[in-house]
């Protein structure tokens, strides 16, 4: 008989490892947000800054196109192949993607997973379609919501507070938030899992670039509606915030990922620092010093 | 310098491997008919998505075939993801037979609370049966993982790897004679994917040349 593993190895928190994924904003094949590392030789170069994160820890990473012009694609295609030639981690593209075409081009220029937003809204069918072509593991679909505002509740309750439990949710937005779809954010989320979507990227538009902490009750309607893992963006100010989103029960936010852009490309935190924090504290990471140490053979 | 044929059959990310291959300097060339094995040391089997689909443009052509009878020949495979589910005989996720290369079943995941699936993310591996692509004394590698099925090989000693999943050790790489096949994606891996795949091209260099495909002419 050969040697075999009679039991699993313990594991420091009984759960599938939590994902670290720094976002960068692209427009035109640069970087839009200002990053200035010392060490980069192109600040603006999204490759460049791809390799650093993926460097310093990251688990994954996400490239939003925010032009998203129809000019701008062709510079797209080019940045995610020469993205997938230096970097050894997986990324996802996102932003404007609107046919099977635009998927099909984008995956085979090496992106792992697409990401489907306004386009998904307008033509849900695209996310079913997208799934069926080349798995639901690589159609993920991004979430722009925003707390629905609570005035139109009628406050007949004598405390009110049930009638505000009653109107609380979410709604979906599009066109970069300019848009209200009328759509329930956790019923979307629903919707679009059910159509072959493997993965929800959702933002917070009311904690985007607060840092304030994500949206934690909307993470957890989401991360427990659906059976797909859940990135929680949007809001994260310190590594407390990032450990609630991922943190699993009543109080935190159940997310499998936590997407950072700010934070890290300003500087405020690296990868590393997050890593080793949330490490610390009994978090199941991808360990920094496994990576760095190369096996001998 | 090894010349690997990655078999093209429209299902999978053929970009990210190509280029993890060529950047251990192996010769990378597609594989879309029988006659482009010929020259090859070694194939790889790549995909992502779902097994009919993979099965039926494997079976459409020729494919299918040739790469059984490269494998009874003593040639080199690596499956890779879904390129691992399509060795076995049959899967949860579909109704058509798989290559049938090794004996046992791909089984879903199981559902669990707080599990999601697809499982997706970085995992470390459990050392099963030692082979060329995980020798004993291997230190603790963590390779990404993305799927929501795994295989059930029938003879358990051909897993040289396990992942856990929920309150279960699932197949996370096989070997067998000269077939291998990793459930997560090395090639995207960092470098403890790097270091596998490297494993595997100089056991490909070692072995005698004029095995596998070469023979057959």
């Amino acid at each position: 008989m050969a040697p075999r593993p009679s039991a699993p190895r313990p594991q420091p928190i009984a759960m599938v490892a939590k994902r670290i994924i720094p976002c960068l904003d692209v427009a035109d094949g640069r970087v839009v947000k200002g990053v200035n590392f010392v060490g980069l030789r192109d600040a603006g170069d999204p490759v460049e800054l791809a390799c650093l994160y993926s460097a310093s820890g990251a688990d994954e990473l996400v490239f939003l196109d925010i032009a998203a012009s129809h000019q701008g694609r062709a510079t797209l295609v080019d940045l995610v192949r020469r993205t997938a030639e230096a970097v050894t981690i997986p990324f996802t593209v996102g932003g404007g993607i609107s046919s099977v075409e635009g998927i099909t081009e984008l995956l085979r220029a090496g992106a792992d997973k697409i990401s489907l937003n306004s386009a998904a809204v307008r033509d849900p069918q695209l996310v079913s379609r997208g799934a069926e072509r080349f798995g639901c593991q690589c159609i993920v679909v991004a979430i722009d919501a925003r707390r629905r505002p609570s005035l139109e509740i009628d406050g007949n309750g004598p405390d009110g507070k049930r009638a505000e439990a009653k109107a609380a949710g979410w709604d979906v937005y599009v066109k970069g938030g300019r848009e209200n779809t009328g759509l329930d954010a956790v019923a979307w989320a629903r919707q679009v899992v059910a159509l072959g979507a493997g993965e929800i990227l959702l933002t917070s538009m009311d904690g985007d670039g607060t840092q304030a902490g994500y949206d934690l009750a909307l993470t957890r309607a989401v991360a427990e509606a659906v059976a797909v893992p859940v990135i929680a963006s949007g809001g994260a100010g310190c590594i407390d915030h990032i450990a609630e989103a991922l943190a699993p029960g009543p109080e935190g936010g159940s997310a499998s990922a936590a997407l950072l852009a700010s934070l890290l490309h300003d500087r405020v935190l690296t990868v590393e620092q997050i890593k080793t924090d949330l490490l610390g504290r009994g978090l199941n990471l991808r360990p920094l010093e496994i990576m760095k140490k190369s096996q001998p053979l | 310098m090894s010349r690997i044929g990655l078999i093209d059959y429209g299902m999978g990310n053929l970009h990210s491997v190509q280029r993890a291959l060529q950047r251990l300097d192996a010769e990378v060339q597609p594989v879309r008919c029988a006659a482009d094995m010929v020259a090859c040391d070694g194939l790889v089997l790549p995909g992502v998505g779902a097994f009919d689909p993979a099965m039926e443009r494997l079976e459409s052509g020729e494919l299918a075939a040739a790469i059984r009878g490269w494998c009874e020949n003593d040639g080199a495979l690596l499956g890779i993801c879904l390129g691992l589910q399509l060795l076995f005989e049959a899967s949860d996720e579909g109704q058509r037979s798989g290559l049938g290369l090794l004996r046992g079943k791909v089984r879903a995941l199981p559902r669990r609370p707080g599990y999601p699936i697809p499982h997706m993310g970085w995992e470390p591996l459990i050392a099963a049966t030692a082979s060329p692509l995980l020798p004993a004394g291997c230190p603790e590698a963590w390779m990404y993982f993305v799927h929501s099925y795994a295989a059930e090989p029938s003879d358990p000693s051909c897993n040289t790897a396990l992942v856990q999943f929920a309150d279960a050790a699932v197949t996370a790489a096989v070997w067998q004679g000269a077939i291998g096949a990793c459930q997560f994606h090395p090639e995207k891996s960092g470098q403890a994917g790097t270091d596998l795949l490297q494993r595997w091209l100089r056991w490909l260099a070692k072995r005698q040349p004029h095995q596998g495909g070469k023979q057959q002419q």
